[in-house]
């Protein structure tokens, strides 16, 4: 199942990024190259073996629902590359 | 001056509570060095400000006698870290102008005991690399030369300008993180100790992440000793990071006594390559050699799913990725691609943003992620992950420690292994399997390679089990007596 053109527009798309159109195919032969060599791993029998979820066993820990000290909104805004009026700016979603 | 960068943490230390220099006295020494070192590019943000208040504020306490772990230490902190109101970027475009208003905690941990932050360290671009050469703000010089020939070379990565700011004796110590050798292999190529905890040791809280299921916090120093007091300041429960673990954090310097006496050392046949150069052969045999001198036990193992371990970690670490880098999209921080659409500005500026190893990998995790190939790439990792685990489990019931070469190579020159992503991946082939199993390791450098540059030996240890293996690591350093000095290094004081 080789990544033709239009698998990694695809990808591309999912991922939201941007791909030239001349850059199609040297990312089709890069990821088909990564993809051949990870295929190794069907040779071996994982049946009946359990997925890991965590390297370390733990329960995660409960805390009491109570309100913390959060960062105070406008140092949070102070990062964003177009705040106003204490909301982050996009381009318009709605018409 | 130049004498005070020449010591190691521990010694500085005592030299401060002796009242023989300050703390400012040394951290001058340290940004003096830092400035001499600038053509290394070990650090994209100086802070020597802040390094000159946070000195005197250490000689304040320092005179009254209430000096911490690390009281006047100064240190260089990988751009990884979150550091409140100071450049974070993970040395990627994306994050321009990002400065944190919080701190992560293993860097809040070292303030509280009094550390000196010099700057912040360069390193691969969100930590995705083994040479450093995927940042933003450009390679990291290392500090090693191979004997008669100039090319520069690699310090290795991710943590890479931590790494090379050590070993050019510019810092007395460094932060950095290890996902699947990031701290152990620059090291390694740099001739200094670099230590990963297991995972859960250190809190990942404000650390920029990559793959959280493997991403640990960890020391870089110029002594093992160094590396235990590090540990023992940045590690620590968290209550938030709900992956860090609440066991007690033992005093590691403490426990090192250089006794390895009945320590069963084991050794893996598997990372017995082909083709692996005879130099990083004959160096492991001679580290069992020094461990049998002393009265341990060699055991050979088995870790029968060792060559999965790099596959593995190539679709884990993607996965994991392509979900954490999802939050940069040009809204709450960093850089923005303006574009009326807003998918389009999505894309555009993570296209702009982001260097072609992390959208790479941002690819192969989406590809792997994504509808009707989960169960046969995602799932299947996941079920490797269980078996190369379960080969430690299964060789720590017969082993304390286990003792294996920490890089396939010495250094190389920059431009070396670009053409071929997974080239640059069997970095880390003895590095990564340990990562997956979230288990502590730590490298020691232990010898020269032919053409003069230094080769490390990595010691793994049982879960939460540092203490054990820090010792045996120290016995290491002791038996290998590694003394020799980067070009960088000598030229300047000769």
């Amino acid at each position: 199942m080789a990544i033709d053109k239009a698998t990694v527009l695809r990808i591309a798309k999912l991922a939201r990024i941007e791909v030239a159109d001349d850059a199609t195919d040297g990312l089709a032969d890069e990821l088909n190259a990564i993809m051949a060599w990870v295929e190794q791993l069907s040779e071996v029998d994982t049946d009946g073996v359990e997925p890991m979820t965590s390297v370390v066993a733990v329960t995660l820990p409960l805390r009491a629902d109570v309100a913390g000290t959060a960062v105070p909104r406008e140092d949070l805004l102070a990062d964003a590359p177009n705040a106003e009026g204490g909301f982050f700016v996009v381009p318009k979603v709605i018409e | 001056m130049s004498a005070l960068t020449d010591l190691t943490i521990t010694s500085a230390r005592a030299g401060l509570d002796a009242r023989e220099f300050s703390a400012r006295e040394l951290t001058e020494a340290h940004i003096a060095a830092a400035e001499a070192a600038r053509e290394l590019n070990t650090l994209v943000f100086e802070t020597f400000d802040l390094a000159r208040a946070r000195a005197d504020a250490a000689d304040k306490r320092l005179a009254a006698g209430e000096g911490s772990l690390l009281e006047g230490v100064p240190l260089a902190i990988k751009d990884l870290y979150c550091t409140r109101g100071v450049h974070s970027t993970a040395c990627s475009h994306i994050l321009d102008g990002f400065e944190p208003p919080y701190e992560s905690t293993v860097t809040e941990n070292l303030w509280r005991e009094g550390a000196v932050m010099l700057g912040k360290a360069n390193m691969d671009e969100f930590a995705m690399g083994s040479a450093n050469v995927t940042s933003y703000y450009g390679n990291v010089i290392n500090p090693w030369r191979r004997q008669g020939d100039d090319k520069p070379l690699v310090p290795g990565g991710s943590s890479g300008g931590s790494a090379a700011a050590v070993a050019a004796h510019m810092a007395l110590g460094a932060t950095g993180t290890d996902t699947g050798g990031s701290i152990r292999q620059p090291a390694a190529f740099c001739g200094i100790v670099g230590l990963k905890p297991t995972y859960g040791r250190c809190s990942r809280w404000g650390l920029i992440a990559f793959a959280s299921s493997l991403d640990q916090a960890g020391p870089l120093t110029r002594s093992v000793e160094d590396a235990a007091l590090m540990l023992r300041a940045m590690a620590g429960y968290d209550a938030k990071d709900s992956t860090s673990v609440d066991v007690p954090v033992p005093d590691y310097v403490a426990a090192l006594n250089g006794d390895v006496k009945g320590l069963r050392v084991g050794v893996p046949a598997e990372y017995r390559l082909d083709g692996m150069p005879e130099e990083i052969e004959t160096l492991w045999r001679q580290g069992t050699e020094w461990f049998k001198a002393a009265g341990a036990e060699i055991v050979d193992i088995s870790l029968p799913h060792t060559k999965y371990s790099l596959p593995t970690y190539y679709i884990v670490a993607p996965a994991e990725c392509s979900s954490n880098l999802a939050r940069y999209d040009g809204v709450r921080f960093g850089l923005r691609e303006a574009d009326s659409d807003l998918t389009h500005m999505y894309e555009r500026t993570r296209a702009k943003g982001f260097g072609a190893e992390v959208q790479r990998r941002i690819m192969i995790g989406t590809y792997v992620l994504s509808a009707g190939y989960y169960d046969a790439y995602y799932l299947k990792a996941q079920k490797l992950r269980t078996l190369i685990a379960r080969d430690f489990q299964t060789a720590f019931e017969k082993v304390d420690v286990v003792l294996t070469p920490t890089a396939p190579s010495a250094a190389f020159a920059i431009g070396e292994k670009m053409d071929d992503p997974i080239a640059m991946y069997l970095n880390d082939i003895f590095t990564v399997p340990a990562s997956m199993a979230g288990l502590p390791g730590i490298s020691v450098p232990a010898g020269l390679s032919n053409d003069g540059l230094p080769l490390g030996l990595q010691l793994l240890g049982q879960p939460f089990d540092e203490a054990r293996m820090l010792n045996a690591a120290q016995f290491l350093e002791t038996a290998a007596a590694f003394t020799a000095q980067p070009a960088w290094l000598t030229e300047r004081a000769g």
